[in-house]
């Protein structure tokens, strides 16, 4: 293994541009990837806010009877979907948009606004289908003149989280075919550059696996500082958005430990996906 | 414990390169492999340990079967075998003792046990303080030297040698050629492939030479029916 280990260095020193040629193809296919997934992670955890505020509001007829009003909160409240309801009476009402629409507080008058009933959906029920059923389920009963709910843009979210994280694996899976397909190119060049080591152990009856054993090495380190690279180029990106546009949140360790793990794993198939053939070519 | 049995070798391009070859050699023979350039003498050596394998025929080393034989099986055999050749074949930015230790690491022997055994090496090819030096810093016979000590780092029960001599001046020749003969002395068969027919009328070996790919002499052979000829 100390062997391998300096033979691994050994060939960084006598290619470093080849290396750096292939840390940075790998760098940039993790950073692509990043990048969409840095977009799905912001979106995944404004939609995670957004959600936590998601509440069906049910207006009431003015007439409705108070005992319809409690029997019909029993009902809804033994959905499973649901964590709350509460009754919000028309004064309860004024209230909350004087204080919550400061600006506008001498616009609402007493008896302006309908009383309602506001139920809050239990974690992990908020996505779309469910508020929509609960919504339905909801609006029939009939002292329930209207229901709101954010439904649409609660949708159009989880779309566009969608639809950036398939573009970042559709993305990153393109770069990283890229890199290891460059990868193996420069496989080629470092056995060649290493050809006279490479027929001494034949010679000395040093086993296949023995001679590829730094080649892996080798993948394995540019994969991991082709990783490293791509962490620091994503967290740059998110610190100028942070700056500049909106607030964002960077990776936590346990995905940044993906993103190096990754970078490993297409270092390590990148040179296994050649080195047997090209070592063999080496007499 | 070297065996060859009707062997040919044809390469796609070039042709035979040996027609219908069979030898034996013994435990502890030197052999010296003479005759013209293309004759075969190389092809001879590599089908002995294994860097090519016969068209037709059978080359048995040590156990070691050409049909058939693995990869694996390969790199086996020539941790038991030492190969020296004309260029010496050393890694240039790597120490005399840097380069015999090479051999030792890729079969995985432990450090502790390298540095003494690559003193030892080089003491008995007389290169004890050169340790340190860089190839390029040592005469040919004096790099030559190296190459033998690296080959003969697994302790080999047969050292290969393919014109070990062929870029030597006369007095490094012969410091080389006496390397080769007390090595043999110690029990190592040596088989050595040259051109330098002065060395071999020298000596009293056998001589086996070979011309358009087959053995035209063997001096045993020869050794052999002297007694029938001779009344």
């Amino acid at each position: 293994m100390r062997l391998a280990a300096r033979e691994t260095l050994i060939g960084f020193r006598r290619a470093p541009m080849l290396s750096a040629l292939s840390i940075t193809t790998i760098a940039f296919s993790l950073f692509a990837f990043g990048l969409f997934s840095l977009v799905a992670l912001n979106l995944r955890s404004a939609l995670q806010q957004v959600e936590s505020r998601v509440e069906i509001r049910g207006f009431l007829i003015e007439d409705a009877s108070p005992e319809a009003i409690a029997n019909a909160m029993e009902i809804i409240g033994t959905y499973p979907e649901v964590a709350r309801v509460e009754y919000v009476s028309p004064e309860q009402a004024l209230e909350r948009a004087r204080t919550e629409l400061q600006e506008f507080r001498d616009v609402f008058e007493a008896g302006f606004l309908p009383a309602s009933l506001d139920i809050r959906l239990r974690d992990g029920h908020r996505d779309p289908a469910t508020v929509e059923s609960v919504a339905e389920k909801v609006k029939e009963f009939d002292f329930v003149n209207d229901v709101r709910f954010g439904a649409e843009w609660v949708a159009k979210l989880y779309t566009i989280r969608n639809v950036a994280t398939a573009a970042g694996i559709i993305l990153g899976l393109a770069f990283a075919a890229v890199a290891v397909i460059i990868i193996s190119a420069t496989i080629r060049m470092a056995v060649m550059a290493r050809a006279r080591e490479i027929s001494i152990m034949r010679l000395v009856g040093a086993t296949d696996a023995f001679i590829r054993r730094p080649f892996l090495i080798e993948g394995f380190i540019k994969g991991i500082a082709g990783g490293a690279l791509a962490l620091l180029l994503t967290w740059v990106a998110s610190r100028v958005i942070s700056q500049y546009f909106i607030q964002t949140e960077y990776f936590d360790l346990r995905l940044a430990s993906l993103g190096l793990l990754g970078g490993a794993i297409i270092g390590v198939v990148g040179s296994a996906v050649s080195v047997g053939r090209q070592v063999r070519k080496v007499s | 414990m070297i065996r060859f049995a009707n062997v040919y070798k044809e390469y796609p391009r070039t042709g035979a390169a040996l027609n219908d070859v069979s030898f034996a050699v013994g435990k502890g023979e030197f052999v010296f492999l003479t005759g013209p350039s293309g004759a075969g003498k190389s092809s001879i050596l590599k089908l002995i340990y294994m860097d090519e394998l016969p068209t037709r025929g059978d080359v048995w080393v040590s156990g070691t079967r050409s049909r058939g034989v693995k990869r694996r099986e390969i790199s086996m055999l020539r941790r038991r075998l030492g190969v020296v050749f004309q260029d010496f074949r050393l890694l240039e930015d790597r120490t005399v003792e840097a380069n015999v230790a090479f051999a030792l690491e890729v079969i995985d022997v432990p450090p502790d046990k390298i540095r003494g055994k690559v003193s030892r090496l080089l003491t008995q090819v007389g290169l004890a303080s050169k340790a340190t030096n860089y190839p390029r810093e040592l005469s040919g016979g004096e790099q030559q030297r190296v190459a033998i000590a690296r080959a003969l780092a697994n302790d080999p029960f047969v050292l290969v040698a393919d014109e070990p001599t062929g870029n030597l001046d006369d007095r490094a020749t012969r410091g080389v050629f006496q390397l080769l003969r007390d090595i043999n002395a110690g029990g190592t068969a040596v088989i050595m492939a040259t051109h330098n027919l002065d060395l071999v009328k020298r000596s009293d070996c056998r001589v086996l030479e070979i011309n358009r790919g087959q053995v035209v002499f063997d001096s045993a052979e020869e050794k052999r029916r002297m007694p029938e000829i001779t009344p």
